[in-house]
């Protein structure tokens, strides 16, 4: 049984993993919300990604190109300081890593950062 | 049972009340993805650390949730306001159950 969960959880889409994260609201690109990561990552195995939104209590990181969508959430506490945090993270293949805060307003924004992948970091 | 896990954190040795700091952490593990195969063929079983988080003097600092897609040796870098001197409590939780802990002290002026 618990296999059987662990493969709804990997099999669950870039969309219902924002559904989740939101509880359904809707969610706006742009403003408020930054993301940096590079333009080529040679090694897929190991990409330096960063996230930041001014104020935010959460941040979803998504990879939308790789076997299981979800990467990482982020929740800053009342000590945080500039809401900011960086990572290494594995990607697949090609694409638009995402993220998603949620603003001290309670509104959700979006960005998305194309990274192209020479080496795919999952798998064998 | 992951092995030879050890965590590494940076923190200042000081800071002025109210400060806000940049603290780096690294934690050596292999996070295997439970993506790869064997030779054989099968599956390798998912073995990562899951969560980390951070307080301050008890108060939370950041708080995560981690997936496969985290590389080996996890990496983190944030920041922290610092309202007084003391301790920062830094802990990772591991798939099989393992907790890892490691504390740093801070002097505030």
């Amino acid at each position: 049984w618990a296999a059987l969960a662990q493969d709804a959880e990997a099999e669950k889409t870039m969309d219902e993993l924002i559904a989740e994260f939101t509880g359904g609201a809707e969610v706006t690109d742009g403003e408020g919300i930054a993301i940096d990561a590079p333009e080529i990552a040679e090694n897929g195995n190991t990409v330096p990604v960063s996230v930041e939104a001014e104020g935010a209590s959460e941040i979803l990181v998504l990879a939308p190109g790789n076997p299981v969508a979800a990467v990482a959430t982020f929740k800053f506490g009342e000590l945080a300081g500039k809401h900011i945090a960086s990572t290494r993270i594995r990607l697949a293949q090609t694409q638009d890593v995402t993220a998603i805060a949620k603003l001290a307003d309670g509104k959700f924004v979006r960005t998305a950062s194309n990274v192209k992948v020479t080496i795919g970091g999952c798998g064998g | 049972m992951a092995e030879n896990v050890k965590p590494r954190v940076r923190v200042p040795k000081t800071a002025s009340a109210g400060e806000v700091i940049t603290i780096k952490t690294l934690i050596s593990h292999q996070m295997e993805s439970g993506q790869r195969k064997d030779k054989e063929g099968n599956v390798i079983p998912r073995s990562i650390i899951n969560h980390f988080s951070v307080t301050f003097n008890g108060a939370p600092v950041i708080d995560v949730d981690m997936e496969p897609a985290i590389s080996t040796n996890p990496y983190f870098e944030f920041e922290a306001t610092v309202p007084e001197s003391g301790e920062f409590v830094f802990t990772w939780q591991d798939d099989d159950g393992s907790v890892y802990e490691d504390k740093q002290s801070i002097e505030v002026s």
